[in-house]
């Protein structure tokens, strides 16, 4: 409601607004101001799953063994090097020496042992548990040194200890990290103003490129046009993933301003409820995916034009193949799908829509389109408490349109539980291959045919990547633009 | 009268009890898990188990409602579950901006609504009058989260004079953080002037048909001086009134504008704390803002006996 009426609001003060001088302030340049919309909870990774978390913290305060770079390939992190046995089951890896603790501890392989083995404690909140479930033993032969061994083979062990869940933290304050974090990483933690900012300073002992700027404030700012008056107004100097897509035009025009649109893991799909009619129907499913002119669909929520997808796969990976092209938008051919199946008349049915813009636009035009062929789908706006609870959980739904943002997700179509109820024993075994599947060039290539089973079964209607609008001052450099796990790591941001 | 406080004690702890009861129940109803919202798609049911005991919610509904009664009575408001801090630091944090940025709208409007709406009287069917009326009508019709925006173009992107939101903090000194509340105070304020000055507008002129206004005319006393001392003092009932409602309007403002200018206050943590299923501090702050309401109402019908004191003689 009040976004719908900010967005009038805008577009009314867009043209009063274009009178105007801009006037610059003066930007404090040994330091940075970073915009977000979500203020994150807390500030601990390991003990819950709000991307906000790792937005701020991963790879600023905290950091894991393995380090993700900006395109997504894993490089080193606390450990310079690692090596995978002929067992297939055997991690060894080497840790850099002298680093320290923000508090002054020194780090060393028994905090790694500490860290992963409290992720599977009996009272641990981790929220991505499977990483840490297949180890089986954890050894620390001497400081520098960890060797962990495995139940089996699983191909995305390292993969996973990249992810905020999986940072290494201290016993001495692992239980305050929540408020009072202590990491390793190039920042250390200063002060959080609830509500409204959390500030940094650099870490002067860090192993690694000291950064260039000595303090980062992260500023939250959940209204889109606030958002765009705080950049416009020069208050932040970046904006890590801007949620007024209708605005763009108007910064791009500003020339103190830079605008880049990146990508994100965000498969954004039109799931459906696989076992119950008449989505159980494979025809029933074709016929819909074949009614979305995914196009339509992208720029009618966004205004500008993303990636579209074909199956649940970021075209960010190796291993994407390209299948937009198995359903192209084509009325006819839908409308005889749906009279094979026995609904020549169509059917009606509800599309049940949690609060962000895409699903609540995008489910606006879906539910148009599905029209066309017949299909009357009823809109039912949730709150995202209660879309967890009826249509996650509870599988209470025919239709709904969600954004899978974590990484290389395509594993939870193995689930005979996940809430799409896909039940197929071919997929399963795909994925158990893959996961015992180590070799990179090989697991890529099952991974191309994983994602060739889901459209041919028509799991779900897949839509398009959410992209990640970056706005920054012209002349700040450095920020990560796409997002192959949500982060923005400052160490390499600078003023030219 | 110290009966009658009395009274009025009694029944307002009554109010507060049935406020607390109903507030509960409908929590309690509110479809939604508070655990998996903090811990996602991928949470192990083990976690998610685990977390459930750590916010407490393994308990029975009743024992609950009573130890968060008993917690409100000792001044402990739980901890919250998605900050992992004591609510009452939450509030205690929040209400440094709220309560100064409710107060500077109250002043803000006072200042603008009252000398108008007095201006409007005393040339009422002038063209002064029909100003103010045309100015109440604008203030009423604008929604003030527009007004915000258009502040904001006007005097941060434009002018750069002041933020265009956010709280630098008291600890930085009153001077900057005054500044960042103006323009939102402002934008609060104008609706509220509006009111205020229709109402004291035509308070003022139904107090003029008064016989007591014409025989102190008739005895002498100045126009001016009969407008002061006996026009808008006695005006001044119904203006109270609808100060005392505006209050929890101003609250209720403060929600949308410290959105709109992100500020950390009350509002924004109503808000934030509903999105992320944080239901203890849901519960904590709509009792609070009901709480609120019914200690402003009880120092309103306090105020009318200051004012009047036909009333507190009644009473």
């Amino acid at each position: 409601m009040t976004t719908r009426r900010n967005l009038l609001a805008g577009a009314g003060l867009a043209a009063i607004a274009s009178q105007l001088p801009l006037v610059a302030l003066a930007q404090a340049r040994d330091g940075v101001t970073i915009g977000m919309t979500l203020e994150p909870p807390t500030l601990d990774p390991t003990s819950g799953a709000a991307q906000a978390i790792r937005e701020v913290v991963l790879q600023n305060l905290f950091e894991g063994l393995v380090a993700m770079d900006r395109t997504g390939a894993l490089v080193p992190g606390l450990a310079e090097s690692w090596t995978l046995a002929d067992d297939k089951v055997s991690y060894t890896f080497k840790l850099r020496p002298n680093i320290r603790f923000h508090d002054g501890e020194p780090f060393s392989s028994r905090h790694v042992k500490f860290s992963f083995e409290r992720a599977t404690a009996p009272d641990s909140t981790n929220a991505q548990r499977w990483i840490f479930t297949p180890i089986a033993a954890i050894e620390t032969p001497d400081p520098v040194t960890v060797t962990i061994r495995l139940k089996q083979p699983t191909a995305n062990f390292l993969y996973g200890l990249a992810w905020g869940d999986a940072v290494i933290v201290s016993p001495a304050t692992a239980a305050d990290n929540k408020t009072k974090p202590v990491g390793t990483g190039p920042y250390r933690f200063v002060r959080w103003n609830r509500g409204d900012r959390i500030e940094f300073a650099r870490n002067d002992e860090y192993w690694g490129e000291k950064p260039a700027l000595a303090k980062a404030v992260f500023r939250f700012i959940s209204d889109p046009q606030a958002q765009v008056a705080a950049l416009r107004a020069g208050d932040i100097d970046a904006f890590t993933n801007l949620s007024a897509p209708e605005s763009i035009k108007q910064l791009q025009s500003d020339s103190k301003l830079k605008v880049t649109i990146g990508r994100t893991e965000g498969e954004t799909i039109l799931a459906m409820n696989n076992a119950k009619p008449p989505f159980d129907d494979l025809r029933v499913r074709q016929a819909i995916s074949h009614a979305l002119d995914r196009k339509t669909i992208a720029l009618g929520v966004f205004g500008f034009e993303v990636d579209l997808i074909g199956s649940h796969f970021s075209p960010m990976h190796p291993a994407y193949v390209d299948l937009t092209g198995t359903y192209p938008h084509d009325l006819a051919k839908a409308k005889a799908l749906l009279a094979q199946a026995g609904h020549p008349n169509g059917f009606t049915c509800t599309l049940r829509l949690p609060p962000p813009a895409y699903a609540r636009r995008g489910g606006e035009i879906v539910a148009a389109l599905l029209a066309q062929i017949g299909i009357v789908a009823k809109i039912e706006p949730l709150e995202f408490p209660q879309w967890l609870e009826r249509v996650f959980r509870g599988r209470d739904f025919d239709m709904t349109i969600i954004s899978h943002t974590e990484p290389l997700d395509i594993g939870n179509y193995a689930r005979d539980d996940y809430y799409f109820q896909y039940r197929n024993p071919e997929f399963k075994a795909l994925m158990q291959r893959i996961d015992g599947t180590v070799d990179d060039g090989e697991r890529n290539r099952l991974y191309g045919d994983a994602q060739r089973m889901l459209p041919r079964d028509a799991v779900n209607g897949f839509l398009f990547i959410l992209p990640k609008i970056t706005v920054t001052r012209a002349d700040l450099d450095g920020m990560w633009t796409d997002w192959p796990l949500p982060m923005t790591p400052l160490a390499g941001v600078r003023w030219r | 009268m110290s009966g009658y406080l009395l009274r009025r004690l009694v029944s307002l702890a009554a109010t507060l009890l049935v406020a607390a009861l109903v507030i509960f129940l409908v929590l309690e109803i509110l479809p939604g898990d508070p655990a998996a919202v903090t811990l996602g798609l991928n949470a192990a049911p083990e976690a998610l188990a685990a977390l459930r005991t750590e916010m407490g919610l393994d308990r029975p509904a009743p024992l609950r409602f009573l130890a968060w009664i008993g917690g409100m009575l000792t001044g402990d408001l739980g901890l919250s579950y998605t900050y992992r801090v004591p609510v009452t630091q939450l509030i205690g944090e929040r209400m440094a901006v709220t309560l100064p940025l409710a107060s500077f709208a109250i002043l803000l409007a006072c200042a603008i609504g009252i000398p108008l709406g007095a201006l409007a009287a005393a040339h009422h069917n002038r063209a002064g009058d029909a100003a103010v009326m045309v100015f109440a009508q604008l203030g009423l019709a604008i929604p003030n989260f527009w007004f915000g925006l258009l502040l904001v173009l006007l005097f941060a992107i434009g002018a750069g004079w002041l933020p265009a939101g956010g709280f630098p903090g008291w600890e930085g000194g009153a001077g900057p953080a005054l500044k960042a509340l103006l323009l939102p105070a402002l934008a609060l304020a104008l609706p509220q002037a509006a009111i205020l000055a229709r109402v004291t507008r035509s308070a003022m002129l139904e107090t003029m048909q008064e016989d007591y206004v014409r025989t102190a005319r008739a005895k002498g006393v100045s126009r001016r001086r009969v407008l002061r001392r006996h026009v808008l003092r006695n005006a001044l009932i119904p203006v109270v009134t609808v100060l005392g409602l505006q209050f929890s309007v101003l609250l209720a403002g403060a929600i949308i504008i410290e959105n709109v200018f992100a500020l950390p206050g009350l509002g924004r943590l109503v808000f934030q704390s509903i999105a992320q299923h944080d239901l203890i501090v849901v519960k904590d702050l709509v009792m609070l803002f009901c709480a609120l309401v019914v200690a402003l109402n009880f120092v309103v019908e306090l105020l009318y006996g200051l004012i009047d004191p036909r009333l507190r003689q009644a009473t």
